[in-house]
Parts: structure tokens; sequence; C-alpha cells
């Protein structure tokens, strides 16, 4: 390695109570693919956010070239030379390739009029450097693959000057050939002194391409190897810190039931491609894997907020076929599903704590006319709420004025007005303090005791170590590992979740 | 949401209606009378039946622009039963009323099924409607004479049964709207339709009911200006949709699906009502009335939404 380029020390950041960088500290070289590694959680996006002007720091010092760096936004961290390519797709499809490459700074003759000639040249040669010279930069982007997309996106990240490239994932939407053209233009930018951060679970192209590689662990660096030289097990008994670690059993002592979910070869869309999963009377079985593995999906499908294109769910003792695309369907089986996204999914903000509380069984006076009793309806709700220990300062309050804890509190336990016999949990506990965390636990296992079957989607491994009886681990839309308390180690766990990874030529489309 | 709403709000609708009337009282020396009175609550029966289906299509989080066109392909066919036909006039009435409960089932599964934007499916119809209120009517106005007298009729103190009608609808849907599971329901695909949907609210059959029923109300209201002219026209009830969202507006309906109130809707009926009546009293031209209207409509709007800005920032101060 020659020159450094970008030095961070003891880099700090939380977000409320939760503390994501703990002293990090990175070296990057001038001229350099280093990849950045590790579990959910472990702050690469964080970190990479915050190089971007994303997000402001809390402590520690970056320097950029030997000087002081400590952008305002996004737009000085470009100035400087520290270019991000976002994750999600921000291409406007209603403009075309060129439009998009240079929103920032389109060509005009005066008066706001675009040179529509001096545009096209300059996109073609921003095109030119990602390989994408086929292209016509009048093609309207609308007609694009993702795949295109995302390397238009790149080409519009590199139509500026840049000396540190960040890339999050890039990979993720891109086909074999395209991936081919990404690697070869990240490499030639390399040879040109550009510094590349690349971020990416998939350790093959790891080490295909990079030439270190950090790993980060609960916001900490853990180690900076050369990429060629170490071993896949390697990484993964780095990112996952000492095996066994963790081990503790403080499960529902409960016996374990019948049948009450059974999951048989399910796919729905790209993100769920054939999942088979049981969950019995009286369990609480964890759902693991790493971002974008297809657990959100595959609940979703379980309960037909999005229709299964394959596969089947039946529902126990009698495991009757539940139809598929239909939540109504669903809660007339006995199932409950609680969202990842509590704002867009869970709650109706501006309407009360109470109403929020009793939506998912009006208590009612006449059944044929609909017909509410809402001195029950109070009461009932007040009683909830209550035994939930929410709190709130009266049962008129906007939902949206409670804290994200007891906003979760609401929405997980409206459902316990209805007699639920199959729990779907999607991050249960995100964004949630410490003490309501503990009560939606203890109500999960006070549940799965009364012999309901609970599953739960998480991205904290500690999470379902503490609470699961069993966890299936997800990876890339397939059941890859399934662990009990006694056999789970952050190791073996942690080779699971990047095991879908690995063949990126064979297993994507 | 109904304690949240508060009884401040109806109370600011209220005091505005009545600041009205008193001001058009001293500006005009005839204004308090019986006789305005009838004018008013002659008037206003149309306009706030289509303005309650219109709320109800509001409040689950679409639009109904074709309120008057189908108010008029009821007064088409109850015409054309009744005149061209010799049918009895329960009979003709039942057609026209099933004519625009018809013309609410086409927006609600276009809706549906299209997946289309209501504003632009209802837009539609308020063409279609129109022109098939034409067709039906051969272009003509159908004199239909005493035909539907019954609803002129004033059983008690000068009202008509038509208001009595209208005022009856209103208790009802408000109570559909507070008190059942339907409203509920109603409430939450308005506010957040997927979260409606996880709580097994079924979103498409909510817009099928609301577009029924906007239907079903706008027949009436066409029916109700049948019996207040005494004829069928085709050109019957032209911008009455916009009447109806400009009443259901300054009720504090939002048109952004969730939020509003029967009761809150008829006072907005009354205050624009009362201004027209008003206005025609002072003797104020037609252009000058159609400004004063549209300053009193944006004008109600603004100082609703500054009350509830004012009393949602002393809620944050004192509640908490």
């Amino acid at each position: 390695m020659t020159a450094s380029r970008l030095q961070v020390r003891g880099l700090t950041k939380a977000f409320g109570a939760n503390t994501v960088l703990r002293g990090l500290d990175l070296d990057l070289a001038v001229g350099e693919i280093h990849a950045l590694i590790g579990g959910n959680g472990a702050g690469k996006s964080t970190f990479s956010k915050i190089l971007a002007g994303l997000l402001p720091r809390d402590g520690g010092e970056i320097s950029l070239d030997a000087a002081g760096y400590a952008p305002r936004d996004r737009r000085a961290a470009q100035a400087a030379g520290v270019v991000m390519v976002l994750q999600e797709l921000s291409v406007l499809p209603t403009l075309n390739v060129g439009e998009n490459l240079f929103l920032h700074a389109l060509p005009t003759r005066g008066a706001g009029i675009i040179d529509r000639t001096r545009l096209a040249s300059q996109a073609r040669a921003a095109l030119d450097r990602v390989g994408l010279s086929g292209l016509d930069p009048e093609t309207p982007a609308a007609t694009l693959g993702v795949g295109h997309q995302q390397l238009v996106e790149i080409a519009a990240g590199l139509a500026q000057e840049c000396r540190v490239l960040i890339l999050d994932e890039p990979t993720a939407a891109l086909t074999r050939a395209e991936i081919e053209t990404l690697f070869g233009l990240l490499r030639s930018l390399r040879a040109r002194g550009t510094s590349i951060l690349y971020i990416s679970h998939r350790l093959d192209e790891i080490s295909e391409l990079a030439d270190r590689v950090s790993v980060l662990r609960d916001g900490q660096l853990i180690a900076t190897l050369p990429a060629r030289e170490t071993s896949r097990d390697q990484l993964i008994t780095l990112m996952a810190g000492e095996a066994g670690e963790k081990a503790k059993a403080t499960q529902s002592a409960g016996k374990i039931g019948p049948v009450l979910l059974q999951v048989r070869d399910l796919q729905a869309g790209p993100a769920v491609r054939g999942v088979s999963l049981a969950v019995h009377a009286g369990e609480i079985v964890g759902l693991g894997g790493l971002v974008g593995a297809g657990r959100t999906e595959l609940l979703r499908a379980i309960f037909g907020v999005d229709r299964a294109t394959g596969g089947e769910v039946r529902f126990g003792p009698g495991l009757v076929p539940v139809a598929p695309g239909s939540p109504r369907a669903a809660l007339a089986a006995g199932f409950a599903f609680v969202p990842e996204d509590r704002k867009q999914h869970g709650l109706f903000s501006p309407l009360s704590v109470q109403w929020n509380a009793s939506c998912a069984r009006w208590p009612q006076r006449r059944r044929w006319l609909g017909w509410l009793d809402r001195v029950a309806e109070a009461a009932e709700a007040g009683e909830l709420l209550s035994r939930l220990q929410v709190r709130f300062s009266n049962l008129g309050q906007a939902v949206a004025e409670l804290s994200g804890g007891n906003q979760q509190k609401v929405v997980i336990g409206r459902w316990l007005r209805r007699e639920i016999r199959v729990w779907l949990l999607d991050e249960p506990t995100r964004g949630v303090d410490v003490s309501a965390r503990r009560a939606i636990y203890a109500l999960l296992r006070e549940r799965a005791a009364s012999g309901a079957g609970v599953l739960v989607a998480s991205s904290d491994y500690d999470e379902l170590a503490a609470l699961c009886d069993r966890i299936v681990v997800l990876s890339q839309g397939r059941v890859a590992g399934e662990f009990t308390p006694a056999t789970l180690n952050p190791a073996a766990f942690l080779a699971a979740a990047f095991h879908g990874f690995s063949g990126t030529a064979t297993s994507r489309s | 949401m109904l304690r949240s709403r508060g009884l401040s709000e109806f109370l600011f609708l209220a005091l505005l209606l009545a600041a009205l009337v008193g001001l058009f009282g001293l500006l005009s020396d005839h204004f308090w009378s019986l006789g305005t009175l009838q004018t008013v609550t002659n008037r206003i029966p149309s306009l706030a039946l289509a303005a309650l289906g219109l709320t109800f299509v509001l409040v689950a989080g679409g639009i109904d622009l074709s309120v008057g066109s189908v108010s008029a392909v009821a007064g088409a066919v109850f015409g054309w039963c009744v005149a061209d036909r010799g049918m009895p006039v329960a009979v003709a009435a039942g057609a026209a009323l099933g004519a625009a409960l018809v013309c609410g089932v086409i927006n609600g599964a276009l809706v549906n099924a299209l997946r289309m934007p209501s504003f632009i499916v209802t837009l539609g119809l308020l063409e279609g409607a129109r022109g098939f209120a034409y067709l039906v009517t051969n272009s003509q106005t159908k004199y239909l004479g005493e035909r539907l007298a019954l609803l002129q009729a004033t059983p008690v103190g000068g009202l008509s049964v038509a208001f009595l009608l209208a005022v009856a609808l209103t208790a009802t849907a408000h109570f559909v709207l507070t008190r059942t599971v339907l409203g509920r329901h109603l409430v939450a695909v308005g506010t957040n339709e997927e979260a409606a949907r996880l709580i097994g609210v079924s979103p498409t059959r909510v817009r099928a009911v609301v577009f029924g029923i906007s239907g079903l109300l706008a027949g009436l209201a066409g029916l109700c200006h049948v019996a207040r002219l005494g004829a069928a026209d085709p050109n019957a009830g032209s911008g009455l949709e916009l009447s109806a969202i400009a009443a259901a507006v300054i009720g504090g309906t939002s048109l952004m699906g969730g939020r509003g109130s029967m009761l809150a809707t008829f006072i907005g009926v009354l205050i624009i009502a009362t201004l027209e009546a008003g206005l025609a009293h002072l003797g104020v031209s037609e252009p000058m009335k159609r400004v004063v209207t549209g300053v009193v409509i944006v004008g109600a709007v603004a100082a609703e939404s500054i009350r509830a800005r004012i009393a949602a920032r002393r809620a944050r101060q004192g509640g908490l």
C-alpha cells in the first residue's frame, strides 16, 4: 500500500440509547479497493453515511489526504471528493439517462434553457467511463433494467471527480455480466488512484475484487487483512466474535405441542425462493439472516399481504390450507401479523390511542348492525393498555405522540383482543427502549406458554438467542440453517447467513 | 379521534353560522323571517344529501366528482318513467334511485378493479352520467307538476319533508360514521390503507360501499331537486359536486382521508345556503356573490386550521 487517503480515528455515533459506533478506526490507502464486512448492526451503513455527509458524527477524527474532514451534508462531501452510491435507487424514471446523470448541474445556454448537445456529449463521456458506451443518453430511465439503473447511478457518482468512492451492496441487483462490467470499472478507477470502500455480504466477490478487507463488529474495527490471503471461515469467525460467548438458555420451559403453522416450499417474488418451516404450539421460532435475506417477504407471504407465487401455508392442528394473498383469510385462521415498519404499516398515526388499541376487534352492541359499544370500547382499551403498561396521558391522545416502545406495545397488544394462534412478528423490538423490549419478550413468552405459536424475524442475534426455542436462518430466500439454543453459536449462525451469497454466478437470476 | 376533534370544532362552525345569520340580519331588514328560513331549508336538501355521500367517500380516502351528474341521472330516469312511460311515482322513484346506485357501483368497481384514482374515475362519470341524463330525457326538461309534492309538504313549522329527510339522514350518517364498525373501517382505510389491510379490513369492500352510498344519496338529491322544480331537467345539479366538496371541507373533512364529520358537513351546507340567501337579500350581484362565496370557503378552512393548530399547541403545553 502506498500513501494514506483517509484516516478514521475513534469515530463514535449513537442513535438515542443505541450506540452504533464505539470508537471506530479505519485506514484507506490511495488507489485501493477496501472491503468492509460485518453482521447486521455492525455499523457499516452508519459509518459510510457519516463519510458521505448523510449523518453527523458524535465524536472522533477523520482526515482526508492529511486534512481534517467533516462534511456538513452530502454536497459538501462530494465537493471534497467523497461520493457514495446509495443502496436505494434514486434514478428518476421520467427523465432520460443523461438528465439523470447531470441533474445536479445541467448545462444551459443561459436563461435556464438546457443545452441538449452539451448534455449528450457529457453524458456519453460519463457512460463510457462505466463501460456503458452502448447506452444512448436519450434513453428514458424507466426503460432500463434495475442493473443498468444501478450502473447509471454509479456513473452519476463518477461524473464528478472523486477521491473516495463508497459502494454499499452494489451487486445485489446486477447480473453476472453487469458485475463484470462494474468490477472492470472499479479496477480501472483504482489504477487511477481512486480509493474505493466496498461494502458487501458476498465474501466471494471480496476475495475476487478487494485488496484489503476490514471486519467490523459492534461498531468497532476488529481487523484489517489482505483480502486474497484471508479465508471465508476466518472472516466469519472474526465477524462472529468469540464463539459460544453468549450461549444461555432462558427459553420457555413449556411443552411443545402440535404443529400450528406449516409452510411448504413457499415462494414469493425474487426474495422468497422456496421456504419450508413449521411452528408448533408453545414454541417461539426465530427467523434470522442478513438484511435482504427475505425474512420480511416471507412473513408477508405467510400472512397473505403479498401473494405467494408458489408453495402453501397450512394451519394446524388439522393442517388446513390458508387461502393465499388474503390477510382476512390468515386472520380467520388465527394468525396475526406485526409489521416491521410500525409507522407505515402498523399505526393509524393521527388517530387516538384507544382507536389503535381497539381496532383488531371492536366491541359491539348489536352485531348485525355493527353498532359499537363505546363504553365497553373505552373500558377494554383502558384495561388492555394498563396491562401492557403503556404510558399515555388519556385515551383520546393521538398515538403518534407516544414513544416508539409504547407505540409498539399498542401495535402488538391490540391482537390480545382476539384469539390468536400464530403470531408473526417482524423486528418487534426495533426502535424500542429496553423496558418495552423486556415487556414484549415477556408477552411473547406468555403467549407461547398459553399454547400459541410465535414466529419472530429479527436482525438482532442476541434477541434471537435470548428469545427463541429454535432459530431458522434464511439466506438469499432459502433456509440455510437451523439451530436450537444448544447448537447456536455466532460463527455457525453467520456462516449460515452468508451461505446463500456464495456461488455468485449461479444463485442469481 | 372523536375526542380529539372535540366539541370546540362544532362550536366554531356553529359560531360561524350564527355570525353569518347575525350579520345578514343587521345588514338587511327582512332577513330574519320565516320566509328566509323556508327559502334556505327548501334549497338545501339536494346539497345536503350529496355532501353526506361525498363525506363518506372522502373519509375513506377517495373523492366523488360525479354526484351532480348522478343526481341528474336520477331526475332524468324519474322524469322518463313518469312522463313517457306513465309509471306510478313510487316505481319511478325506485327506478331513479336504482339508476343512481348503479352509477355509484360503477365508480366503486372501476376504482377497485383498475386501481385507478377515484378522482379520474368519477371525473369520467361526471361527464358520462351527464350525457346519459341528456340521452334519457332527449335533452328536454320534462314538466311533472305536483307528482313529488309529498317531498315539498311542510308538516312542521314550515320545514319541508325533504329538509326533514335530509336532517334524518344526516343523523343516520353520523351514527354510521361514529358508532358502527363500518364507520371505523372507513376511517381505517382513509387513514392508512396498508395498516387497515393488516387488521383484516378489506379496502376493496369499503370503497364499494362508500361509492354505492354516495350514488344512492346523489340519486335522492336528484329527486329532491325534481320535487322543488316540479320538473326533470337534464342540466340539474351541475356544479353540485363542487358545492358539496366546499360544504364538506368547511366542515373540516380532510381531502386526504381519514377525517370528517357528518354533522360538520351539514353545518357546512347551512353556511353555504345562508350565505347565498343572505347575499341575495342584500341584492348583491351574481358575480359578486361568487367572489364572496369563494372568500368564505377559503377563509373558513383557513380559520379552522389556525384554530386546530392553536388547540394542538395548547394541548402539548398543558396536557403532558
